[in-house]
């Protein structure tokens, strides 16, 4: 229990997904202009890395990786699928945003309407497909884990968005050099952020 | 490419240097910034990183352009995926093989590739509606744009955090340690990435007026 926890926080605060590692920049920089769709957005990718990280999880350690095929057979044994992660992950990944949309949609049609086209968008995000990858590399024990570092990625992206945003919404009434105005602003801000949350890295849990 | 219009018309050349400024993909278009600023610590990754893309890029537009006509637009996304996974499955295999030092150092960023939005972006943008070789030119001037931005940035982020250029230990050979220089750690911590990109986004607008963002 006191590891999932140790993960958990690690993923949030240590190896934060934006400012650690830069992944789902794209969408975190054209999101941001105002907090409430940055929360929807945020809410959106918590879910289906909560999701789409144990699944891969499942698919790298029963079909994918050296040995992994072992419950086919004995002759499965030396099989090494790894070389396909990547398309495998992507597919994983299409197919369950298709499936969690059509999921809300079914079940929850108000998240489904306050979260509109983010959960499309998401299939495209890296911080999704990343998740997935450094899973793989960090070669957890148990799904529990995988599922915790998972969720653990989607709350700080979420964090992160959420705090440029506010800034964002601040920043509009203040006399940015012109060339700066935008883009430029959001780099240097976002760096400073990163800047601030290096201080959590001497945390050893 | 229609019978009459010569291979490098001046349509075409632009469609090869306009990413370099005006369109660039990092600092005008937004795309592909994640795998911009995580590979970007040290000249050579940074190098081959661009390398990659170019490699990609370019044979993804022409592959998609090439069979634009056969594929449904309902499942377009999942074949530009398909397309662009399979190269980028070739690339990690082949930099495994040559190079492998440097590809541990870019770990999962090869990977990332595949939702590198430039790809994406330039895919649905251009590729769908255009002949190969406009979208062939077209993948590799984006590319290429997105990677002179990715040698910026490791260029200062190597000399001025670890002193060297591509390991040759540029700042040393010149004396700057004598006169009592030293190295900026911060450099090579990622959020100077960011910053660093802000700065080069600050100069090409200060340059370039039209770029300039209205509040």
């Amino acid at each position: 229990m006191e590891n999932l926890f140790n993960i958990f926080v690690e993923s949030i605060f240590i190896n934060n997904m934006i400012f650690a590692y830069f992944l789902g920049m794209c969408s975190y920089l054209a999101v941001s202009k105002t907090v409430k769709t940055s929360v929807g957005l945020g809410i959106a990718v918590i879910f289906v890395l909560g999701i789409t990280v144990p699944v891969d999880y499942l698919i790298e350690n029963y079909m994918l990786k050296e040995g992994a095929l072992t419950w086919l057979g004995e002759s499965f044994a030396d099989v090494n699928l790894s070389f396909l992660s990547f398309i495998m992950f992507i597919a994983v990944i299409a197919s369950m945003v298709q499936l969690v949309e059509m999921v809300i949609e079914k079940f929850s049609p108000a998240l489904y309407n306050s979260l509109g086209i983010f959960l499309p968008l998401i299939a495209v995000n890296c911080a999704i497909l990343g998740g997935s990858l450094f899973m793989q590399q960090a070669e957890y024990q148990n799904i529990a884990e995988a599922t915790t570092f998972g969720l653990g990625s989607g709350v700080g992206w979420f964090l992160a968005i959420v705090g440029i945003a506010a800034i964002r919404e601040k920043i509009r009434y203040s006399n940015v050099p012109a060339p700066l105005r935008g883009l430029g602003i959001t780099f240097i801000i976002t760096g400073l952020m990163g800047i601030a949350f290096m201080s959590f890295m001497g945390i050893k849990l | 490419m229609s019978d009459k219009e010569p291979l490098f018309s001046t349509r075409n050349i632009k469609l090869l240097t306009n990413p370099l400024n005006d369109e660039n993909p990092i600092t005008v278009q937004v795309l592909g910034i994640c795998s911009a600023l995580a590979v970007t610590a040290k000249l050579k990754p940074s190098i081959v990183m661009a390398i990659s893309v170019v490699v990609v890029m370019a044979v993804s537009n022409v592959v998609i352009s090439l069979v634009r006509k056969r594929v449904p637009p309902r499942i377009r996304i999942i074949v530009q995926l398909t397309v662009i996974a399979s190269m980028v499955i070739l690339v990690d295999q082949f930099l495994k093989a040559f190079a492998y030092d440097v590809s541990r150092q870019l770990s999962v960023f090869v990977g990332l590739i595949i939702t590198n939005c430039i790809i994406m972006g330039r895919l649905e943008a251009f590729a769908l509606g255009n002949k190969p070789w406009p979208s062939f030119l077209d993948g590799v001037g984006n590319a290429a744009g997105y990677g002179v931005i990715l040698i910026i940035v490791g260029f200062f982020r190597e000399l001025l955090g670890s002193g060297e250029l591509l390991g040759y230990p540029v700042l040393e050979k010149i004396g700057l340690y004598n006169i009592g220089y030293e190295d900026n750690g911060l450099m090579i911590l990622s959020p100077m990435a960011l910053i660093t990109v802000g700065i080069i986004i600050w100069v090409q607008r200060y340059k370039n007026r039209i770029l300039i963002e209205d509040k």
